[in-house]
């Protein structure tokens, strides 16, 4: 991408907007970011409050963490609580709360529980300590699925048989079926660079084909989305339904091949609860029997409740677009950044959080 | 249970740390000197206005390019007394050191201590050490005392912005932070990112005398220019605005922290302050810190106003607005 100047960026913001508002002709567009990542950066350059009336971004179910259930973190407790076992994660699930308890409070409580930024992190530390079961809690979409099979198929190339996968890996397409399916009032979708950048353009296809719904892939500059908002924009204005790449420096039509070869080689499609959506046909992604002597769950033979979920927390309804955060009864009094009731509230790029923290308790949101 | 427990987010300076001062420390020591909840304490002994205050230091990698540990120590304990608007005089330093600890190491660290302490002009004066079992400690903690004496004619104060004054931020963001965590996560940074760490009280002292008119001065450290911010809005009870464009982050540090999910306005810095002052003074404020290298990139970056107070808004390059909050507490790297 062209760097620009703040003053360019400014003009080029200003100039997208105009037009977006223009192109909505008075009444409000309802879009969906489908990922954690647009909903943060939609935030942190305030883009909501740019749009104003003109376009209603409603988050969807793209936090990978906000999605991953309450029996998921009481496995991952399980595993914590065996004798010889060191579990590494990412830093965003540490605070998830389980049905009773969340990682970090394990881990206060002498769980060895280790963040780390990569599997390999995870791989190496499974090399240094050959006597005790390293966990890998792999989370996330097809953007991370990958890199934690790679983790898997170096383990197994050098023999470190140490290394376990718990894996809570899921898919976007098929929530978004589910999402559709269930009458979402949506006018357009903001897809995933990320996730794109490894599936690319063909498995969204059922979007405009079967729902008729504006699709369009987007970066993360902000730019980026506002040039994506505007090309939905200008489709709803035509009555056109597309799929339209607008990340095209990243996101090639065909994806990454080489990532999706990995992806298959190594998991097979399964059915799969998400926080707040239920159960989702062929979602989730596990290892394949070829390779289960590094899945945790089968290793270590955890036994998983069902899930738990908070008593009063909207987080399904907030995922799916059916509600706003703020207009959560909990949202601000008893769930906040602080307490967190729900996984939204949690991580990051959870839409309860993301409102809290930079809408501020949803004004000017 | 849970509640009972500590967690390492209570460490982070965020609003968790927030929290357990103002529940468990503030209630038990109160005192007017600790209220202000300034980066250091003004006292008095016999008539002498003195600046007092002391810093902990437990960072890993022990050292990474533009520091160790022991500067780390001295240079934090330095600054803050500085932003005080006292001039440093004396330190004290306790060192607990992990059985098994390398001699070497530990000469190390203490030259550099000695180094640092020779470019600030400050004398550590009286320490202690202690030797802990293996697996207590995890290799070396170091804890830094300091005094100073309060400039004549100087009152700087987190309580004392006033709307109408400028914001103006001595330098470019997040260079500490992504230096130690690119060590911490084997990310590869270009060779001029280094941590700035630095003692700051030559510039500031220089700057204090130039204008005596500052009232703000605060150390961008922990938490970062967005904690920093909101610590100035609450005690002051104003609104800060302040501008996305004016704000100096190496693009080499914003790669590094967008790839971990960090925000470089929550990056620790260990080099760079704030200040606030009435907007007549403010040119020869940035004047006076361009011609220094440790603040070459010097830039009013926002003003105070009345609006709410305690929040903090930065207005964004394509010209929205959002709410700077507190971070909640230690910077966790995200899934993707």
């Amino acid at each position: 991408m062209q760097m620009l100047t703040a003053e360019e960026t400014g003009r080029a913001a200003a100039r997208l907007t105009a037009e977006i508002k223009k192109l909505a002709g008075g009444r409000t567009i309802r879009i969906m970011e489908v990922c954690g990542t647009h909903t943060v950066a939609i935030f942190r350059h305030g883009i909501r409050q740019l749009l104003g009336d003109a376009v209603e971004l409603i988050s969807g179910p793209g936090c990978p963490v906000c999605v991953t259930p309450a029996n998921y973190i009481d496995a991952a407790l399980a595993c914590a609580k065996q004798p010889g076992v060191i579990l590494t994660s990412y830093g965003d699930l540490l605070r998830v709360p389980g049905s009773r308890e969340s990682l970090a409070e394990a881990k206060a409580q002498g769980a060895d529980v280790r963040v780390v930024v990569s599997p390999l992190d995870a791989l190496a530390i499974a090399r240094q300590e050959p006597q005790r079961k390293v966990v890998f809690l792999a989370v996330g979409f097809e953007t991370t699925a990958p890199t934690a099979a790679a983790a898997l198929l170096s383990a197994r190339q050098a023999g470190v048989e140490n290394f376990l996968l718990l894996s809570a890996h899921k898919t976007v397409p098929p929530a978004l079926r589910s999402l559709l399916t269930q009458g979402a009032c949506l006018d357009g979708l903001l897809l995933p660079g990320h996730v794109s950048a490894v599936i690319g353009l063909a498995p969204y296809r059922f979007l405009v084909d079967e729902f008729a719904l504006p699709s369009v892939v987007a970066g993360f500059e902000a730019l980026d989305i506002l040039t994506a908002i505007r090309a939905l924009a200008r489709q709803i204005a035509a009555g056109r339904a597309e799929l339209e790449n607008q990340y095209r420096r990243v996101v090639l039509p065909q994806g990454n091949p080489q990532a999706m070869k990995i992806l298959l080689d190594v998991y097979q499609p399964v059915d799969v609860e998400w926080r707040g959506l239920g159960l989702l046909k062929e979602s989730g992604l596990v290892l394949r029997p070829a390779y289960q002597v590094y899945d945790a769950s089968l290793v270590l033979q955890l036994k998983t409740q069902p899930a738990v979920e908070p008593k009063g927390c909207c987080c399904g309804l907030v995922l799916q677009g059916r509600m706003q955060p703020a207009q959560c009864p909990l949202f601000a009094r008893e769930c906040t950044p602080l307490k967190p009731v729900g996984a939204c509230m949690v991580s990051r790029e959870g839409a309860c959080s993301a409102w809290y923290n930079y809408g501020k308790r949803g004004e000017g949101a | 249970m849970k509640d009972d427990l500590i967690l390492l987010a209570h460490g982070g300076g965020g609003l968790l740390t927030q929290e357990l001062v103002e529940e468990i420390m503030l209630p038990a020591f109160k005192n007017s000197a600790l209220a202000a909840r300034d980066d250091g304490a003004l006292v008095q002994i016999s008539g002498t206005e003195l600046v007092f205050s002391t810093d902990a230091y437990v960072v890993k990698p022990r050292f990474f390019p533009g520091g160790d540990i022991g500067k780390l120590a001295v240079c934090g304990t330095v600054n803050d007394i500085a932003v005080c608007g006292a001039k440093p005089l004396y330190l004290s330093v306790a060192f607990i050191i992990e059985e098994g600890f390398s001699r070497r190491e530990l000469s190390e660290i203490v030259a550099s201590m000695a180094q640092a302490a020779k470019e600030a002009g400050v004398q550590i004066v009286t320490g202690d050490t202690k030797v802990v079992e293996r697996g207590n400690v995890d290799g070396l903690y170091i804890t830094t005392a300091g005094i100073g004496q309060r400039l004549p004619g100087i009152t700087v104060s987190g309580s004392l912005a006033k709307a109408g004054q400028d914001i103006i931020l001595s330098g470019s963001l997040g260079e500490h932070a992504m230096t130690v965590m690119a060590q911490r996560h084997g990310l590869t940074l270009p060779e001029e990112i280094r941590s700035d760490c630095a003692p700051l009280n030559g510039v500031i002292e220089e700057l204090l005398q130039a204008v005596p008119q500052i009232s703000v001065l605060r150390d961008v450290t922990r938490g970062g220019l967005a904690t920093t911010l909101h610590e100035i809005a609450e005690q002051s009870g104003v609104t800060l605005t302040i501008a996305e464009e004016a704000i100096v982050v190496h693009p080499a540090v914003r790669a590094a922290a967008d790839m971990l999910g960090f925000d470089p306005l929550y990056l620790a810095n260990e080099g760079k302050f704030l200040i606030c002052v009435e907007s007549t003074y403010s040119q020869r404020v940035v004047d006076i810190l361009q011609q220094h290298a440790k603040s070459g990139d010097a830039s009013i970056i926002g003003t105070v106003g009345n609006g709410l107070p305690g929040r903090v808004v930065l207005k964004t390059l394509v010209g929205g607005e959002r709410i700077l909050d507190m971070p909640l507490g230690d910077l966790l790297p995200r899934i993707c």
